[in-house]
């Protein structure tokens, strides 16, 4: 872009971006000074970002007591981990086999992947809730997971992938008598993991944060994802705690805050990548 | 290309078909069908449970276009949209050219500017009812400051689905703003050189002259993406609002929620759930067309 221009317009240009930043980040900076503060602070009108009179500990205190936080966090980690390892499961072997190999029926299958990838996930709710019903699943911790297994958006980023890899590779391996379960499992698969990361964070970032299933199948405390479990607390608070009520967002909000501050070009990538999906 | 290949190794298609089995069974059981069974109940009037259940073709259509909710639903889940689409959008152009033409600093604004695409939205929609308290809600305080009565924010029927609109932008600006970078780092260099000796000399011209043009296959897509992503608002309402006050706030998704999961009124939820399918889809065709053209210009 501009490579050179004024200091007056670097001054400008850096001006403009922190004040955005400060709009940006309020609510997150917001929400951990008032996790400080004591009511009496809370509820005055005069604004400083840090207490007079620390009151952190009774809040994080009456977070964690109040509603079962890392309960919440622990499901967030079994329903998120459980969906990535059984969509990993059955979309490699597919996206191999639709990348690598020639059969019958292949264009077709692959278009059903393409058009999978066009069904926004709340169309199949009703059906899926009426599946789980008869099948008295509703509530559980497969009620969350089972229906997100295939995933076609990963079908697609791993055959995409796999693409990529030279023939060769697999021809040598099948002079060596590999069979083709063992190509993927010993070859494919450590090649793969750029893109297993990649499909990763999306597949997280995208379930840690759904709210609109949970909300559907889970009524039991005990199974709320990290969202979930945040609006029971919001209804517990009647809003009016306000102290402990940010101290839990701020505990539900930090391990995808740390993840991505972490790990950040493989978190905007991979986020990029589902903006495709939409 | 390769389908049907007369070259082709009965081993290698029995271990392709081994593989791609279970994908196959979990889309037709998991997608594919549920997706299809929601188009059948929708001509049902089922009710979540009942014994029975008939087929009463388009009825659930007609009570729904006769329905004043729905056309309300509809038309807020549209003005939401042609508030946050363009919001974003520009936002996220903006902050795509300013970030990307700083000299130092791009990591920690990119980084910055991205934070609410991954924060739990319902966390911070939580956080955001604290924010717009109103009276002892952050902006409130800020703008009495300042001599403004903000007033209250979240049960006004005339602000509310603005200012769910702008908790919208708040989180989905940064999304935009790094696919814009991405468009941006797809222009030449020598492009610009070239405008300048021709002499667009100003910052504006060479952003009219090169960068606008070359941006619009992405500016396209952007902002269809960013238009099936708010056409699917649901959490900010459910948390804050309820569809209030006065259905102020009521959405698509919401109706849908509200009809076929608290009145387990299955078959009209379902209708509800073929016009947003609809809407859906058609956006994505747009989008499908705006990334052929993107990929045009590499």
């Amino acid at each position: 872009m501009t490579r050179r221009g004024s200091l007056l317009g670097h001054v400008l240009r850096h001006a403009v971006l922190l004040a955005g930043l400060v709009i940006m980040l309020a609510p997150f900076v917001w929400m951990i000074s008032t996790s400080l503060k004591p009511p009496n602070e809370i509820f005055s009108t005069k604004l400083s970002l840090l207490p007079t009179n620390w009151a952190a500990v009774e809040n994080y205190t009456k977070a964690f007591t109040k509603v079962p936080l890392l309960r919440y966090l622990l499901n967030g980690v079994i329903v998120t981990g459980g969906i990535f390892f059984l969509q990993l499961l059955v979309a490699l072997p597919a996206a191999y086999a639709l990348a690598k190999l020639r059969f019958r029926g292949r264009d077709i299958l692959f278009t059903m992947v393409l058009i999978g990838l066009m069904i926004p996930a709340q169309a199949p709710a009703i059906p899926r809730y009426v599946m789980l019903y008869q099948i008295g699943l509703l509530d559980t911790y497969a009620a969350l997971i089972l229906p997100f297994v295939f995933s076609a958006f990963g079908i697609f980023l791993m055959r995409q992938f796999f693409k990529t890899v030279p023939d060769d590779l697999m021809h040598a391996a099948r002079i060596d008598g590999l069979g083709e379960f063992e190509i993927l499992w010993r070859i494919m698969l450590p090649l793969a993991m750029p893109a297993m990361l990649a499909f990763g964070v999306i597949s997280i970032v995208t379930h840690w944060n759904d709210f609109f299933w949970p909300l559907i199948v889970i009524q039991t405390g005990d199974l709320a994802t990290p969202p979930l479990g945040t609006l029971f607390f919001r209804n517990e608070e009647a809003g009016s705690d306000f102290g402990p009520l940010m101290a839990g967002t701020v505990v539900i909000t930090a391990p995808l805050v740390l993840l991505f501050l972490a790990a950040q070009r493989r978190f905007i990538e991979g986020v990029t990548l589902s903006g495709m999906k939409g | 290309m390769t389908d049907g290949n007369p070259h082709d190794n009965p081993g290698e298609r029995r271990a392709a078909y081994a593989l791609i089995s279970p994908a196959w069974a979990m889309f037709v059981v998991l997608l594919a069908g549920p997706s299809l069974a929601v188009v059948v109940l929708s001509l049902t009037d089922w009710q979540l449970g009942a014994p029975t259940m008939n087929f009463i073709g388009l009825g659930n259509y007609q009570q729904l276009f006769a329905d004043r909710v729905f056309w309300k639903s509809f038309t807020n889940t549209f003005v939401y949209c042609l508030v946050v689409v363009p919001g974003s959008v520009f936002l996220g152009l903006g902050l795509a050219l300013l970030i990307e033409g700083a000299t130092f600093g791009r990591a920690f604004y990119r980084a910055a500017y991205f934070l609410p695409v991954t924060s739990t939205l319902i966390a911070m929609a939580v956080v955001w009812e604290f924010l717009l308290h109103p009276s002892v809600g952050l902006i409130n305080v800020v703008l009495e400051q300042v001599g403004i009565t903000g007033g209250d924010w979240l049960k006004n029927p005339g602000k509310a689905l603005f200012t769910l609109a702008g908790i919208g932008i708040w989180q989905s600006a940064g999304l935009n703003m790094v696919l814009f970078m991405a468009g941006l780092k797809a222009i030449p260099p020598d492009l610009y050189e070239a405008a300048e000796i021709d002499g667009a000399s100003s910052v504006w011209e060479r952003f009219r002259c090169v960068t606008w043009p070359m941006l619009g296959p992405a500016t396209l897509f952007v902002t269809v993406v960013s238009g099936i992503r708010s056409f699917q608002v649901f959490d900010t309402v459910e948390v804050l609002t309820k569809g209030g006050p006065n259905k102020s706030t009521e959405v698509l998704l919401y109706t849908m929620y509200t009809e076929a999961f608290n009145f387990f009124r299955t078959g009209y939820g379902s209708a509800i759930t073929v016009v947003f399918l609809v809407v859906v889809l058609a956006l994505t065709l747009l989008q499908v067309k705006a990334g052929e053209k993107r990929t045009h210009y590499g």
